[in-house]
């Protein structure tokens, strides 16, 4: 019918059509997403509760990201460093540095990056494991024996990424400020007490609040996209089988990628 | 009868254009098991994902108990559903859990066992399936045998009073095949319960099988007991029964009989209104069953596709033949006399002589005399088909002979 309208109307008209049928799509996929999120959400507390698959979350996506988490970390704070110095120099307030490095690691940078460096490892690879389960019926299988697969695989890793992204953002701003002190401090030569003191005069607590916040939120829609494009594999228009799979983590990774983001300034608009 | 357990009741169900079922009526017994046979590709586990629930059928109902799945509550569903187990086609066991685990999953998930009971229920299985040497590997480690009896287990492992097979023996060896086969019956023996199976494995499954159901062309054309399976005269059951003579028959390019008798049937109609004759030629090859029994089935079917493929040879384009009992080939030659018929026998104890299987010294273990006979008959008046073999029988005279002489190494 559609292709018939189309094809009858004209441009315009097809245009419009179109415009009007990808609104559609894009809203309903939104509801199956939220309702997505809340079935996997509440289901975490239902009894018993899946202490031990939690726990393999969490070691899968939070122990094992430590040291990319570190690494990034690090990296992210020795070049904050430089810039920042650089900067700060040429108004002869180099002394501001610590606080430079720490509320931008802390209000911006280390919830983010914290999040895409998920998305990249842990991401990518729930999206393919549901994804793959999907297609050789293994969900099938789980639904078959009243397993309920919503709570045996989406839930655990709602809760693990909930416990997990805070902590990994903590542990990204920390190791930051660290490399913020190498390159400040160390190389550059910035006055070590005044580095610290600055930190620890400007950083208050709603900033760290705003962080968590953050990365509470990133949690919960990076968890749920990358299951929920996993989950839905099969339901692709042109992908099957392993194409689907690809197609699904391709999708998981950029969705929750440009989300991530996008939410970033809503959040900080919202918490400034 | 009894009211059935399961009923399907004009189900239909398409995937976009595709209709893979339309008006379906089954009926599946408590305390039964139900083969649902037909050829790759029609349907059949979709017929039996609407079971479960994993497909909803398009129109009609099926009726669990007399109560039709749409009205099910959730708690009654989730009782039912518990109460089943389900063999998927290609496992579905889950990678990522090792062999034990996987047969473990469904009672750690849905009981409240203490751990040393479902090691003990796991181990059992194990055991039963004898697949101790791999419990603590993964299913992408083993072969594709031993995962169908990892999936096995895992069905089996809940005690289910229905369990619904997707192909339980497809891809195992004819020995585990048969293991799997008997362990389903004597289970079912034992326990009692109710069992779907989708299979290809005729006609083992007949064999533990209470009801057959085939499925063919989106519809059900027979459901019934092996025994009225084997006496029915529907021309698709034939061919599910005779399965391997079909194979024999399309490969030595013989008719199948259902065939060759209506075309009999509607050249005795001719001989009876407008007077015209045909013939037939009556071929058998004596004592195949004595050599199917001592020397062995591969060379008494080896004798047989011998002697239909001579005789096809030298059939004309509307000359017909087929196969007649195990041992026995009928020609047909519309329009001709018996001159005919004659000709063709005389070209085939030709033919037949000088072939390898006519040679004693190739049977070097057991070895038992045969013999070829073949008879014409010209018909003139209508008759039925009967009388019509006992003619041409009557009229057979020996055209080719395998004697043992002295290589014989009889029994």
């Amino acid at each position: 019918m559609n292709q018939e309208t189309v094809a009858g109307g004209g441009n315009f008209r097809g245009f419009v059509n179109f415009l009007g049928q990808t609104t559609l799509k894009i809203i309903g996929e939104l509801g199956a997403v939220a309702i997505f999120f809340f079935h996997g959400f509440l289901l975490i507390f239902s009894f018993p509760f899946q202490f031990r698959k939690v726990v393999q979350q969490v070691y899968f996506i939070g122990v094992k990201s430590f040291l990319i988490i570190s690494l990034i970390g690090l990296f992210t704070g020795m070049v904050l460093g430089l810039q920042g110095y650089y900067t700060l120099v040429k108004f002869g307030s180099e002394g501001m540095l610590g606080a430079a490095v720490a509320l931008s690691l802390i209000r911006e940078l280390g919830p983010v990056l914290t999040a895409l460096m998920i998305i990249g490892r842990a991401g990518s690879s729930i999206a393919a494991e549901i994804g793959i389960m999907r297609i050789s019926e293994q969900i099938d299988a789980l639904d078959t024996m009243d397993i309920n697969p919503m709570r045996f695989l989406v839930s655990p890793r709602i809760a693990a990424s909930i416990i997990t992204f805070p902590l990994l953002t903590a542990l990204f701003d920390v190791i930051g400020i660290i490399g913020g002190y190498l390159t400040g401090v160390l190389l550059l030569g910035v006055n070590s007490g005044i580095f610290f003191n600055r930190i620890y005069d400007s950083v208050v607590a709603k900033d760290i609040n705003g962080g968590f916040i953050k990365s509470l939120v990133f949690a919960l829609i990076v968890s749920t996209i990358c299951c929920y494009q996993g989950y839905f594999t099969h339901m692709r228009p042109g992908g099957f089988g392993a194409k689907g799979v690809s197609l699904a983590t391709t999708s998981a990774v950029v969705i929750s990628c440009v989300l991530v983001l996008v939410l970033d300034y809503v959040l900080t608009s919202f918490l400034l | 009868m009894p009211q059935p357990f399961i009923e399907f009741k004009n189900v239909s169900k398409s995937f976009g254009n595709l209709h893979v079922l339309e008006g379906v009526n089954l009926k599946i017994y408590s305390g039964e098991i139900t083969s649902i046979i037909g050829k790759s590709g029609v349907g059949k586990s979709v017929l039996l994902k609407h079971i479960i629930g994993l497909l909803k059928p398009d129109s009609g109902q099926i009726l669990i108990k007399g109560k039709p799945l749409s009205e099910f509550t959730r708690s009654e569903w989730r009782e039912f559903k518990r109460s089943l187990s389900y063999m998927f086609q290609n496992n579905a066991l889950f990678d990522s859990l090792t062999v034990f685990e996987n047969i473990a999953l469904p009672l750690v998930e849905r009981t409240k066992l203490p751990s040393s009971e479902i090691r003990k229920k796991v181990d059992y299985r194990i055991h039963q399936f004898e697949l101790q040497d791999v419990k603590d590997r993964y299913p992408s480690q083993i072969s594709g045998g031993m995962q169908k009896r990892v999936a096995l287990a895992r069905a089996l492992v809940t005690e289910p009073t229905m369990i619904l097979f997707d192909e339980p023996t497809t891809g195992l060896d004819p020995l585990r095949k048969n293991a799997v086969l008997n362990m389903i019956a004597h289970y079912q023996h034992e326990i009692g319960f109710t069992g779907v199976m989708v299979s290809h494995d005729i006609p083992d499954v007949f064999f533990i099988s209470n009801r057959v159901a085939i499925i063919e062309n989106r519809k059900i054309p027979f459901q019934g007991t092996p025994l009225e399976l084997e006496q029915s005269d529907n021309e698709i059951v034939w061919q599910f029964i005779h399965g391997q003579e079909v194979l024999q028959d399309q490969l030595t390019g013989l008719n199948s009989r259902p065939e060759l008798e209506r075309l009999v049937k509607g050249l005795m109609e001719e001989v009876a209104s407008k007077k015209k004759v045909f013939s037939v030629a009556l071929l058998t090859i004596d004592d195949l069953d004595e050599i199917k029994k001592n020397v062995g089935y591969i060379a008494s079917q080896r004798i047989f596709q011998c002697l239909a493929m001579s005789l096809k040879g030298l059939l004309n384009a509307d000359e017909y033949a087929a196969r007649f009992g195990s041992c026995e080939i009928l020609a047909v030659f519309p329009g001709s006399g018996e001159a005919r018929a004659i000709e063709v026998i005389k070209g085939l104890s030709r033919g037949c002589s000088d072939q390898e299987l006519m040679d004693p010294s190739k049977y070097k273990k057991v070895c038992i005399d045969f013999a070829i006979k073949a008879g014409a008959f010209e018909v003139g008046e209508p008759m039925d088909m009967n009388t019509l073999i006992d003619r041409a029988r009557e009229r057979q005279e020996i055209i080719a002979k395998m004697e043992c002489k002295g290589v014989a190494y009889k029994k």
